[in-house]
């Protein structure tokens, strides 16, 4: 076995929360959150995302930022489907609060109250928020 | 009494700049919603109520361009809200005495 050869074990596989709670253009969090999610997708690991406070602004549909002349970097979002990435979660209060709904947003999502995702987010190994 | 232009461009659920611009703003002046401010624009957000209470004695703006850039396009605005672009920001700077932004 050469050095830099991984000895065959069982296979560790962690439960990794993405947290997402700032709108997208204002700061640079969103968008670096989003390129964290798609890399450590590629590690075969149990990865949740969650949309919380302003981060649910994130997933809105029809975003056109060529007045801005920003990145629009929404329909990556599409992508995490793709990538294996299949628990996506929306806090119903968030919604409420900023007049959406689940029909508002470029991704299918599960809406979860407050109560719910509290319990999801127990059940994790490692908790990223930005 | 001079003139105040007020520029919002934080979201009215992520810090206090809108409750304290509405609070502290004198009549006649404006405020101009850009960048991340303009959330506070929508009539279904749930910090509507504040800015319609001062929709009398203060004028409303909204900057069109950052209102597309996130989605907003088809949602509704408060009633009495003006869209603007890069222009109309131009002409309010200059048509006001003092621009202040709540950062």
């Amino acid at each position: 076995m050469e050095p830099w050869e991984e000895e065959e074990g069982p296979e560790v596989v962690k439960r990794f929360m993405y947290v997402n709670r700032r709108a997208p253009y204002g700061t640079i969090y969103a968008l670096e959150c989003l390129e964290v999610v798609l890399i450590a997708a590629a590690f075969d690991q149990d990865v949740s995302v969650v949309f919380v406070d302003d981060g649910i602004y994130q997933l809105k549909k029809d975003q056109d930022t060529t007045a801005i002349g920003m990145k629009n970097f929404s329909k990556t979002y599409r992508a995490l489907d793709d990538y294996d990435v299949e628990k996506i979660y929306v806090e119903k209060e968030s919604l409420e609060k900023r007049g959406l709904t689940a029909d508002d947003l470029i991704i299918p999502v599960e809406v979860v109250a407050a109560d719910n995702l509290r319990d999801i987010m127990a059940q994790q190994d490692v908790v990223i928020s930005s | 009494m001079s003139k105040m232009l007020h520029l919002i461009n934080k979201s009215p659920f992520d810090r206090n700049a809108l409750d304290s611009c509405l609070r502290l703003a004198q009549a006649g002046g404006s405020i101009l919603f850009i960048e991340d401010g303009v959330y506070a624009a929508m009539s279904r957000a749930a910090s509507a109520e504040d800015v319609s209470k001062r929709m009398q004695d203060l004028n409303f703006y909204v900057l069109g361009p950052d209102v597309s850039a996130r989605g907003l396009d088809d949602t509704p605005l408060i009633d009495g809200i003006d869209v603007v672009d890069y222009g109309g920001f131009v002409d309010l700077v200059v048509e006001h005495d003092v621009a202040q932004s709540w950062l």
